[in-house]
């Protein structure tokens, strides 16, 4: 078996009809079942395919610029007078963020599939834009579906996919975010399903989703693995990710999931605060259901109507989480936590001004949740942060809630 | 003890008659209305009502319907608020078939056993959750055919044979065969493979077929009777019902005038 597929011992999910114990599984309209067997199909001929594995090395390391470096943050480390950190320096990836990893993998199953028409959703437009990217690289068409408060939020993102030469959908039903532009997405889908490719790009939707991105994303675990060893001699002693739907921290967790004595943390966005319920945090404070062709954690009222989420990144402004995350909570592998919209960016000043880089402001969750709990922590603490992606989307963001006009 | 959809169903097969099925989402423009509307569809010729409870993401509904959604969902109108109108519903037809259409996560929010009980005691009789493919509703099958509920499940094009039959053998009350790739009311319904699908569909059950998704006028509800037990209409009426006032007190004749588009069709039907 590729070296890309990480087995372990005794955890092996998803099964067979994609559960992740309860998790998982696939619930959409029945036209677009047959799609969805087509594609689980597809990529279980191709993951056996050593030529698919190679194209997608080449192109992590010659188009994205893999491996990105696992950085030791020596005055952050000083500042926080605790555990060690670590960054896995995901920003550093062309275009920007660990999205680009996803959608290189999924672009090219599309072409092993002869669709040349592809979809995605975005939120804060990082995936829009790696999807725009590929599909400009491979010649491909796309049209990237986007809440109109997002493409409010993100106008540079959205220049971008443009640029790209890009269709970008505005989606003005519901709460016109990420949740509505998937909604619109899975509806596109089951239009055009003969011609087209759906790029999900989280580890959420329906079985083979939350799988095949979560295999494409471990290529940043794997990494973390191999350098933690070449650089310390030993495995980190935790990981800490933002989680919105959570790609980037299967991402890095996945291929750790055997070695017991690594901690793994996910931070949820806390918003305003849990308890102001105004928030997107559905591993921290919501109940199972049934959204998006998956089974997981939601935030949810008493009726079973989905909530409208709160985050100051709109990267985390959605109210479910991939199935696996799920999972890892309920069998209490990986923890879930929660940080505010203010320690999200507290920590993105922190770490622009210690470090000299500017991070993500989704990645400014896992930033802060460190800055709490480091400094509780011995020196002989390894501790690796996913950053997940850089922070030059964000600036219009920042300036606005410190009053500045660019 | 045949079910009052079976019953229909044979009734209307006796006299050589096809089903008209409107769909209604119940709290829109408010459930007062939407009961009026219940008892205008009868009186217009419905045979069996698809009512449609809300839930915030109808990812498998076109703009219509998803309006509709928001308008009963601004008026917070609830799962246990649309078995209610079921209630309501009966004391006056104990008759015409209910089916309840919706998504998911509001009937897992209720509890699987308490949904059933509650729906049966309302008087719900089947039951078809757009997301719930047969691979899926294991327990949850189990529990609404235990309470006597119908099991509806939508065909679609893309359906293989393998996966027709299966949904077939799960279903009971009718098959729903979805027309067209697309969400509800999409514009592109192609009726010559509608007539070839079923065809195939036939081969997989004895179930009494019907067909939704693009039904919009009198023309085409025909043209697909000829060859389904049923026509299926949504986006086409409630259109319609978009343009009604929010008000509680619509009299009984200006909810059947403004539900015309459904005698129309039961017209139609009938001069086949």
């Amino acid at each position: 078996m590729s070296e890309h597929l990480v087995t372990h011992q005794s955890y092996h999910y998803p099964d067979q009809n994609g559960h992740f114990g309860p998790f998982g599984g696939i619930f959409v309209g029945e036209t677009l079942m047959p799609a969805l067997e087509e594609l689980n199909r597809q990529y279980a001929k191709l993951k056996e395919d050593p030529a698919f594995w190679a194209e997608f090395d080449y192109d992590m390391a010659h188009y994205v610029g893999r491996p990105s470096p696992l950085y030791f943050a020596e005055r952050l480390t000083r500042k926080l007078g605790g555990a060690q950190i670590f960054l896995k320096r995901e920003d550093l990836n062309h275009t920007g963020a660990h999205k680009v990893n996803n959608t290189i993998g999924q672009a090219l199953l599309a072409r092993a599939m002869g669709k040349r028409r592809i979809i995605a959703e975005t939120g804060a437009g990082q995936h829009g834009v790696a999807t725009a990217t590929v599909a400009a690289r491979m010649g491909l068409e796309c049209h990237v579906f986007m809440g109109t408060e997002d493409i409010q939020r993100q106008s540079a993102n959205v220049f971008r996919m443009k640029m790209l030469g890009a269709n970008v959908v505005g989606v003005s039903s519901g709460s016109r975010t990420l949740k509505d532009a998937m909604n619109e997405a899975l509806r596109d889908w089951a239009t055009n399903v003969d011609s087209t490719y759906y790029i999900i790009g989280t580890v959420a939707g329906p079985h083979p989703y939350p799988m095949l991105v979560r295999d494409f994303q471990s290529i940043i675990g794997r990494e973390v693995k191999e350098q933690a060893l070449r650089q310390i001699g030993r495995l980190p002693d935790s990981l800490v990710a933002c989680v919105g739907g959570g790609s980037n921290a299967i991402g890095m967790f996945y291929p750790f999931i055997d070695d017991s004595s690594v901690r793994m943390i996910g931070v949820e966005a806390g918003g305003l605060g849990l308890e102001t319920g105004k928030h997107a945090a559905p591993l921290s404070a919501g109940k199972p259901g049934v959204l998006h062709g998956n089974r997981t954690y939601l935030m949810n009222d008493d009726d079973g109507q989905i909530i409208e989420t709160h985050s100051v990144s709109a990267g985390l402004d959605y109210p479910g989480v991939g199935p696996e995350h799920s999972w890892l909570k309920d069998l209490k592998r990986a923890e879930y936590t929660a940080v505010t919209d203010s320690e999200a960016l507290d920590a993105f000043r922190a770490l622009t001004r210690t470090e000299g880089i500017i991070p993500a402001l989704e990645s400014s969750h896992a930033v802060a949740y460190a800055m709490k709990v480091a400094g509780k922590l011995p020196s002989d603490h390894v501790m690796v942060i996913n950053l997940s992606g850089r922070g030059d989307k964000d600036l219009h963001t920042v300036a606005g809630i410190d009053n500045i006009k660019l | 003890m045949s079910s009052r959809i079976q019953r229909c169903f044979q009734q209307l097969q006796a006299s050589g008659r096809k089903a008209l099925i409107p769909y209604l989402t119940a709290g829109d423009p408010n459930l007062e209305t939407t009961l009026g509307l219940m008892h205008a569809l009868c009186a217009n010729g419905a045979d069996l009502i698809e009512l449609g409870f809300p839930f915030s993401d109808p990812s498998s509904d076109g703009p219509v319907i998803q309006r509709a959604v928001e308008r009963a969902l601004a008026k917070k109108t609830t799962l246990r608020a649309v078995l209610a109108l079921v209630r309501r519903f009966r004391e006056t037809n104990q008759t015409t078939p209910i089916v309840l259409m919706g998504y998911l996560n509001p009937v897992e929010y209720m509890g699987y056993q308490q949904f059933a009980e509650a729906a049966v005691s309302a008087g719900v009789d089947g039951v078809l959750l757009v997301d719930m493919p047969p691979e899926e509703s294991h327990e949850l099958h189990g529990v609404l055919r235990k309470a006597g509920l119908e099991t509806i499940y939508l065909v679609a094009p893309t359906s293989s044979p393998a996966r027709m039959a299966a949904i077939c053998a799960q279903s009971s009350g009718y098959v729903y065969y979805v027309s067209l790739k697309g969400v509800t009311g999409a514009a592109h319904i192609d009726i010559d493979s509608v007539v070839e699908n079923l065809a195939r569909l036939r081969q997989q059950t004895a179930l009494p077929v019907g067909v939704g998704f693009g039904i919009r006028d009198a023309e085409s509800a025909a043209r697909i009777a000829a060859v389904a037990d049923a026509v299926v209409v949504g986006s086409a009426l409630v259109n319609h019902i978009a343009e009604l006032e929010d008000r509680t007190d619509h009299d009984q004749a200006y909810l059947q005038a403004q539900t015309s588009l459904i005698a129309d069709m039961r017209r139609a039907l009938d001069a086949r």
